[in-house]
């Protein structure tokens, strides 16, 4: 669970002092019921997807907030949820200091003027039976603004706005290349004048000669109306470039937030420190260290005890008390995470069970003989299928509190950081127990 | 003799809209072990090169003419028999989409087995071992329990690493991977990049790597074409191309992706997008974009020339950085007036490397 604090502000008081941000997401979160098979309803064994955990964040006026993280992090479900497009499982959005969560329908469609979308993939997000007038204008048509005149006027003052031809407003979807479909994306969200934007993906799927096109058009557009952009992108160089902050998520939980140059400055969170060395140089002749983190993302389904990234951390905290060395504690956890998850196929290994498991989880043989002992120990109980006794004896023995405490969001010298790391009490790999964890 | 010699290759598809002019007079070639890049934006003619050295180019597509030289031997005059032998033995093909690259009727394990069965002369038993190991060697965890695992039951970085397994299974000697990491995560991008690199040291893998993303690029190529509206507007070796480019598109290029660590305001944008392939602008398909373009630029078309001496350039035959722009033929009143800067966020130095990429006459 999220240990992120929620400070939930009485209602009702001083909705609109000067330090109200524009956006403000309080605990949100956003479960969903994964497909269930007949039996697993039948045996009342339903299981939750926890695409957002607990996530929390402020975006002022005029200012852009990306959000960045792998596919299936929960970036777009935190987009829809603050638009209100999905309902939350828990959790407040506050829009100019007003919950917006318990809004009626008719509030939320007078919303609608204020907050709005683009998304990444415009030919799927336009109607092609409609005009690019239609499409424009439908948002006057919903909220009853303006005359036919004026409305015409207004789309056609979008349309150059946005970079495309007054005379392109009679024509279909089909006639345009991504990049100028984006732009008519960007014209309709415009029509209403929003304030807050959210950008889901709204580069991906264009080239990077039209991708800096629309980026600078976004930053344009900002400068001269002041709009606020939740910007959700997987491409970090992307998000560093527009954005004024930026949270990294992993499954659906906020690791680190801070300013671009907070995130980019080491030290950082592991996760952010492996997703910024995986991405690609473009200049030949760079040759720093890149990360590989070992295997995918972990299922929303059953996400990891403690510290959801510590089935995967390279820097994940070793136990108490070894002699481990970093590279031979990844290997040992990630072996204890399949014993705990009782996924080591038995009937594929022959041989001397045990010496075969260590070696394809590639266990290295330096490991120091108190732990190799405690290992030994486990493998055999795991060579005789009984995984739970392996399991409990790894976690009892071998214990980190990366996998037992979700570490709490806590300010460093470089932004904000969700990570054990940052927290002096666990420097040693002690695991307190719960109830010595401040407060939060 | 390379590998691969790819000599003017011209292929056309003849649709109801007008004829496509896919590519232009494509020469190059890819020595044994070499990685060469292919970059340009989407419909710069990439995929279409590919397949026409499969010879998977289909109606209404024609290869009007070229020869595609594969150790030494012109894939265009094989028969259909010997040119399926070529593929499945030593040119092998990894697509974008992994997903359809596998039949989702059959399990992933199966499908690398029937591959190698076909190559190697494997009995059943033999062909089901050997795809364990593919499977294994490719970074699949659990390789021996994910051979009865169907396409679906694969995350996308797996489903990619079983198509590399699948194209290893032949032991090619040439790869042709067609922006093979663009549906993934970086993270996982990374890995089969590490994979690809590994595989390719191990068995003098040739790679052909078609891509838009010049990160990938420069991290994993020793030489590179540009490719615009259908021509190769570029051909350097991949240090040249970045610290050195001779073609105003592929400044441009540079200049519009964002860096990390980089603080400009705004990105620098080449106006306008790729013209169709139906109705190539006039002179240099180029200039309705370009900054630089003068009046001959609509007139004349620019030869691919080496750009020290000017002479038409050898691909085939030659190294040497070149490139299709009248400044290098001396036919631009004005010259090209630009500076390519290339930041790397090493630390050590933080230190912007800068390049007078500029080929003006003083
Ligand atoms: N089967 C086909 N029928 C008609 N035209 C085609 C066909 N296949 C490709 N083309 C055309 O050939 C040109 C080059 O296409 P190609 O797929 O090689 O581009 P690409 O550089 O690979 O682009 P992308 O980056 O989008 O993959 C395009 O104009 C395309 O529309
Ligand atoms: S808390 Fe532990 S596992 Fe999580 S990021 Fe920090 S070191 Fe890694
Ligand atoms: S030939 Fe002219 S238009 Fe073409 S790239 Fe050179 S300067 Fe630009
Ligand atoms: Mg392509």
């Amino acid at each position: 669970m999220s240990q992120q604090g929620t400070l939930h502000r009485p209602m009702g008081v001083s909705l609109m002092s000067s330090k109200e941000p524009l956006l403000r997401v309080e605990g949100l979160k956003k479960y969903y019921e994964a497909e269930n098979d007949f039996l697993s309803q039948l045996l009342g064994r339903s299981k939750t997807v926890k695409a957002v955990d607990g996530v929390s964040l402020e975006i002022g006026e005029g200012e852009t907030f990306g959000l960045v993280g792998e596919s299936g992090c929960g970036k777009s479900t935190i987009g829809r949820t603050i638009l209100q497009l999905e309902e939350p499982t828990a959790g407040s959005v506050y829009f100019r200091g007003q919950d917006i969560t318990k809004l009626s329908s008719e509030e939320l469609r007078n919303l609608r003027t204020e907050m709005q979308v683009i998304f990444q993939n415009p030919h799927s997000s336009l109607n092609p039976r409609l005009t690019v007038n239609d499409i424009i204008g439908e948002a006057f048509e919903i909220h009853d603004i303006g005359t036919e005149s004026e409305r015409d006027t207004r789309i056609k003052e979008l349309l150059e706005r946005v970079g495309l031809n007054a005379s392109h407003a009679n024509r279909y979807p089909h006639e345009f290349s991504g990049g100028q479909l984006q732009r008519i994306g960007i014209a309709r969200a415009l029509a209403v004048d929003p304030d807050f934007i959210v950008c889901d993906e709204p580069v991906s799927a264009l080239d990077v000669s039209v991708q800096a096109q629309i980026l600078n058009l976004l930053e344009d557009l900002q400068a001269e109306f002041g709009i606020s952009y939740l910007f959700i992108a997987h491409d970090l160089s992307v998000v560093e470039h527009i954005a004024d902050r930026i949270a990294v998520m992993y499954l659906g939980e906020i690791a680190e937030y801070g300013t671009p140059e907070e995130l980019f400055t080491p030290p950082q969170h592991p996760y952010t420190e492996a997703l910024l060395s995986a991405i690609p140089e473009a200049d030949p002749r760079w040759d720093g260290n890149r990360i590989i983190l070992e295997g995918t993302v972990p299922s929303p389904i059953n996400p990891p005890s403690g510290c959801k990234f510590h089935t995967r951390c390279p820097k994940v905290i070793p136990p108490a008390g070894y002699a481990l060395e970093q590279d031979e504690w990844r290997a040992i956890l990630s072996l204890r995470t399949r014993i705990d998850n009782g996924n080591i196929p038995l009937d594929q290994f022959s041989g001397d069970i045990a010496t075969a498991i260590r070696e394809e989880y590639d266990i290295p043989d330096t490991i120091p003989a108190d732990v190799d002992r405690i290992l030994s120990e486990a493998l055999e109980a795991v060579a005789v299928d009984d995984f739970e006794r392996a399991s409990s004896m790894l976690d009892k023995e071998l214990e980190t509190p990366c996998a037992v405490h979700n570490p709490a969001i806590r300010s460093t010298a470089n932004g904000q950081v969700a990570c054990h790391l940052f927290d002096d009490r666990y420097a040693d790999g002690t695991v307190y127990p719960e109830t010595t964890r401040e407060a939060n | 003799m390379a590998l691969l010699e790819v000599e003017d290759l011209t292929v056309r598809f003849y649709t109801e809209d007008g004829v496509v002019k896919a590519t232009n007079n494509l020469s190059y070639r890819i020595e044994a072990g070499e990685h060469f890049g292919v970059v340009g934006e989407s419909g710069a003619g990439k995929s279409v090169s590919s397949l026409a050295i499969m010879r998977l180019i289909e109606d209404p597509g024609v290869i009007e003419s070229g020869e595609i030289r594969f150790k030494g031997q012109n894939l265009l005059e094989l028969s259909a028999e010997e040119m399926r032998t070529i593929r499945g033995n030593e040119i092998a093909m990894i697509f974008q989409d992994a997903e359809t690259a596998l039949n989702p009727a059959y399990t992933v394990g199966e499908q690398i087995a029937e591959a190698v069965r076909h190559h190697m002369d494997l009995d059943d038993a033999a062909a089901r071992d050997r795809a364990i190991e593919m499977l294994d060697s490719v970074g699949i965890p659990d390789a021996a329990e994910r051979y009865s695992d169907y396409p679906h039951q694969f995350s996308g970085g797996m489903q990619q690493r079983a198509v590399i397994a699948m194209a290893l299974s032949c032991d090619p000697d040439l790869i042709i991977a067609d922006e093979p990491t663009t549906a993934l995560d970086v993270t996982i991008e990374a890995q089969i990049l590490e994979l690809l690199e590994e595989v390719s040291e191990t068995f003098d893998t040739a790679i052909q790597l078609i891509t838009h993303d010049l990160g990938v690029v420069a991290e994993f190529c020793d030489r590179v074409m540009v490719m615009y509206a259908g021509h190769p507007v570029e051909i350097a070796a991949v240090d040249d191309l970045y610290y050195n480019p001779q073609h105003p598109y592929t400044v441009g290029l540079m200049s519009s992706i964002p860096r990390i660590g980089d603080t400009r305001d705004r990105l620098q944008t080449i106006p306008g997008r790729m013209p169709d392939l139906i109705e190539n602008p006039p002179g240099c398909n180029f200039h309705p974009r370009c900054p630089y373009a003068e009046d001959v630029c609509a007139r004349r078309e620019p030869p691919l020339v080496n750009v020290e001496t000017g002479d038409p350039a050898d691909p085939i035959n030659s190294d040497s950085q070149s490139a299709a722009c009248l400044e290098h033929t001396g036919d631009l009143l004005e010259g090209l007036d630009y500076q390519v800067t290339v930041r790397g966020t090493d630390e050590s130095t933080g230190d912007a490397a800068s390049t007078d990429g500029g080929v003006s006459d003083e």
